[in-house]
């Protein structure tokens, strides 16, 4: 169960990704963050309530549309800015662009846009928490198109069998790019059950209630850090905009725009504000001071990433392989890990 | 007299002493604690070290080559196993766009510390999906390093390297050189990566070898030497990082080059080291550079056409000598009983 103020912290989380979101939407136009960028607008709730029950050492890895992942575990926005204008101060140092995000300080170990792929780092991140004794969750964020791929199912095999710390979470809003699920998958197909037919524990619910997402999570990663294994959640929900880019692309066809008036209906942000305020939690006064202060957060940071400087023109050589450090210490010679 | 370790024990010594000295290495492979361990290379090691650090797999080479990469994102050294290079196939996407990449499109901000251990076979009617010889593949990519040992000595001693080293390297070792016998060094001798090795030192032409062609190289040389010719063997032990410094000093000084790869000539590594002296050292050549590679098909799996697939030390010196404009000398056209060309020694039995 939650409390008013742990609601409002999940309020507070998705508007803020929110209106990044929308930010960078209004900045692409200006062409100064040329790197391709997948927005998830609508779809910030699976990111909020996950992370929301994450400790700040747990690790998270993420796919191509990882922005609310990155910033609901904690990232830092300035970093984020500067990586998608391609600068030094980027997280990535303006070598990875908006699919390559990552914040080791707080457990983002990575995100990757090879559908499916960082699903199984994931797993092997909980396996080395395992060897290594600690008891760290791991939770992997993809997509309905990653439970195509084999290595969904390789993934999930080695985590039941050495029942591993970790927490499979299907963001399923229904498209891979413009190809719809049912180009891709049978009809009556869940995705969830078909987790479940491989032997993991799965639930579902409405992706767009941070509220019911949280609360999945919470048992998820309690089980998790007991030592119960994995679990798989899938959450149905809605990308509003293209699936690259800052446009919205209703007007191609392959998706009405019924269907997205629907979901948009279903706002995850707006429902929880409604909510907050049907409860006396948030008046509008609060949530235009949040938004205010949020706003100037933001424009911080795009100030602070347009000032930084671009990587000089030696880095492209640089930093490809890592260099030669293998000392004992480092590697952690002799020191007995748990397997013996 | 200095001690002598066959080949797989070498590999075996070096997964050993790693095990020992650093808790964060592990050694997972399919049928890595069998009772064969993989080609004797792993035997006894789960024993000694336990069932979560010496570890059998699901057969799922992708997803678990992902899973060693998360592993060693959080401060583990995996060293993966596959019996054939055939079967890592799979596991492309994981090693040429995560593995590789990771440090780099990071920023620097994380390694993956991981070793993939590749087994080639060869001869005993492998065929073609047990018999790939694919280091090219993975010399191509950046962020990847590929080392190929010919010794026992360089098995242990690159694999230590190779285990140490921050990256992802992809050690190949060759069935035909898992029973060879040489002299190699007790504790953590380790041979350093990017260094090749002059493995014969010769005046008149320089044979660059990799992995099981350094032998053959080796023979060459000494039939060679028979006729007058010196002929200087340089064993490249790393493909990538390439050692270019002492393989352009030995061209430079014979002016001859001939590479000897295990692989296929079309875009492969023998075509690299062509490449590298016709840009660095052409006006030091006094005739074309050749290599010999393994026959442009498919593997075919009986021995009366496989035979003339994988090249041999007469291929090299016969090679040697046209370029020198000497007398040729006849290729072998069929085995002759005491010297079956589709077993690397009387040891092999089969069958694979």
């Amino acid at each position: 169960m939650t409390t008013p103020e742990d609601r409002k912290a999940l309020w507070r989380q998705m508007l803020r990704i929110r209106l990044v979101e929308e930010r960078i939407a209004e900045l692409y136009k200006n062409q100064e963050m040329r790197c391709p960028v997948h927005l998830c607008i609508g779809q910030e709730a699976p990111a909020v309530g996950v992370c929301s029950r994450l400790r700040r050492e747990d690790y998270v890895l993420s796919t191509h549309r990882s922005h609310a992942h990155y910033l609901a575990k904690g990232g830092d926005l300035k970093a984020m800015l500067a990586e998608l204008y391609g600068r030094a101060d980027g997280c990535c140092r303006g070598k990875g662009g908006s699919m390559h995000l990552l914040d080791l300080a707080v457990g983002f170990l990575g995100a990757t846009p090879i559908v499916g792929s960082t699903i199984a780092i994931a797993v092997g991140a909980a396996f080395g928490s395992v060897l290594r004794g600690d008891k760290r969750v791991t939770v992997a964020f993809f997509g309905d198109a990653a439970c195509e791929e084999g290595v969904f199912y390789e993934s999930l095999n080695f985590a039941l069998l050495k029942s591993l710390p970790v927490v499979f979470v299907c963001e399923n809003n229904l498209y891979s790019v413009y190809s719809g699920l049912s180009v891709r998958q049978p009809g009556g197909r869940k995705i969830f059950q078909l987790a479940r037919g491989c032997g993991v524990e799965s639930a579902q619910s409405d992706g767009n209630d941070v509220l019911a997402v949280a609360e999945l999570a919470a048992r998820a990663v309690a089980k998790a850090r007991s030592g119960g294994g994995p679990s798989f959640l899938e959450f149905k929900t809605y990308r509003w905009r293209e699936h690259c880019g800052p446009a919205y692309d209703n007007d191609l066809g392959y998706r009405t725009q019924r269907e997205f008036q629907d979901w948009r209906r279903r706002c995850p942000v707006a429902a929880l504000r409604e909510h907050l305020r049907a409860d006396g939690a948030l008046d509008d006064a609060e949530a235009a001071r949040a938004e205010r202060e949020m706003l100037s957060e933001i424009d911080a940071a795009v100030r602070s990433a347009r000032k930084s400087p671009p990587p000089a023109p030696d880095q492209l050589l640089k930093g490809i392989y890592a260099g030669a450090t293998a000392t004992r210490k480092r590697i952690g010679g002799r020191k007995r890990c748990r397997a013996n | 007299m200095p001690r002598e370790l066959k080949f797989f024990q070498a590999v075996h010594e070096a997964l050993d002493l790693c095990l020992d000295r650093y808790p964060s290495v592990y050694v997972m492979g399919l049928g890595v604690p069998d009772p064969k361990g993989v080609f004797g290379t792993t035997l006894g090691l789960q024993e000694k070290y336990g069932a979560e650090r010496v570890l059998d797999m699901p057969t799922a080479e992708n997803g678990m080559t992902g899973i060693a990469i998360g592993s060693a994102l959080v401060g583990m050294r995996p060293v993966m196993t596959h019996q054939r290079v055939d079967f890592a196939l799979l596991a492309m996407e994981q090693i040429v766009n995560q593995a590789a990449k990771w440090h780099y499109m990071f920023g620097g901000r994380a390694r993956v510390p991981l070793v993939i251990r590749l087994i080639i076979g060869r001869g005993w009617g492998q065929g073609t999906q047990h018999s790939q010889s694919l280091q090219s593949w993975f010399a191509h990519v950046p962020g990847l390093k590929v080392v190929m040992p010919a010794t026992p000595a360089d098995a242990k001693g690159l694999l230590i390297s190779s285990i140490e080293d921050d990256n992802p390297v992809l050690f190949f070792e060759h069935r035909w050189l898992h029973n060879i016998a040489g002299p190699v060094p007790p504790g953590l001798a380790r041979t350093p990566l990017g260094k090749a090795r002059v493995a014969r030192p010769g005046r008149d032409l320089t044979i660059v070898s990799v992995s099981h062609m350094t032998l053959e190289a080796l023979r060459a040389a000494e039939a060679l030497a028979r006729d007058g010719v010196s002929a200087e063997v340089v064993d490249v032990r790393t493909l990538r990082p390439l050692d270019r410094a002492t393989i352009l000093a030995s061209v430079r000084k014979t002016g001859r080059l001939i590479v000897a790869d295990t692989g296929w000539p079309t875009a492969g590594f023998s075509a690299e080291l062509l490449a590298l002296v016709a840009e660095s050292a052409f006006a030091d050549l006094k005739a074309a550079p050749q290599r010999v590679a393994q026959a442009d098909c498919p593997m075919p799996s009986t021995p009366a056409l496989a035979n003339a697939c994988y090249p041999r030390h007469y291929d090299i010196a016969a090679l040697a000598r046209r370029m020198l404009g000497r007398r040729p000398i006849r290729r072998p056209g069929r085995p002759p009983a005491a010297a079956p060309l589709d077993i690397p020694d009387d040891s092999f039995r089969g069958p694979f």
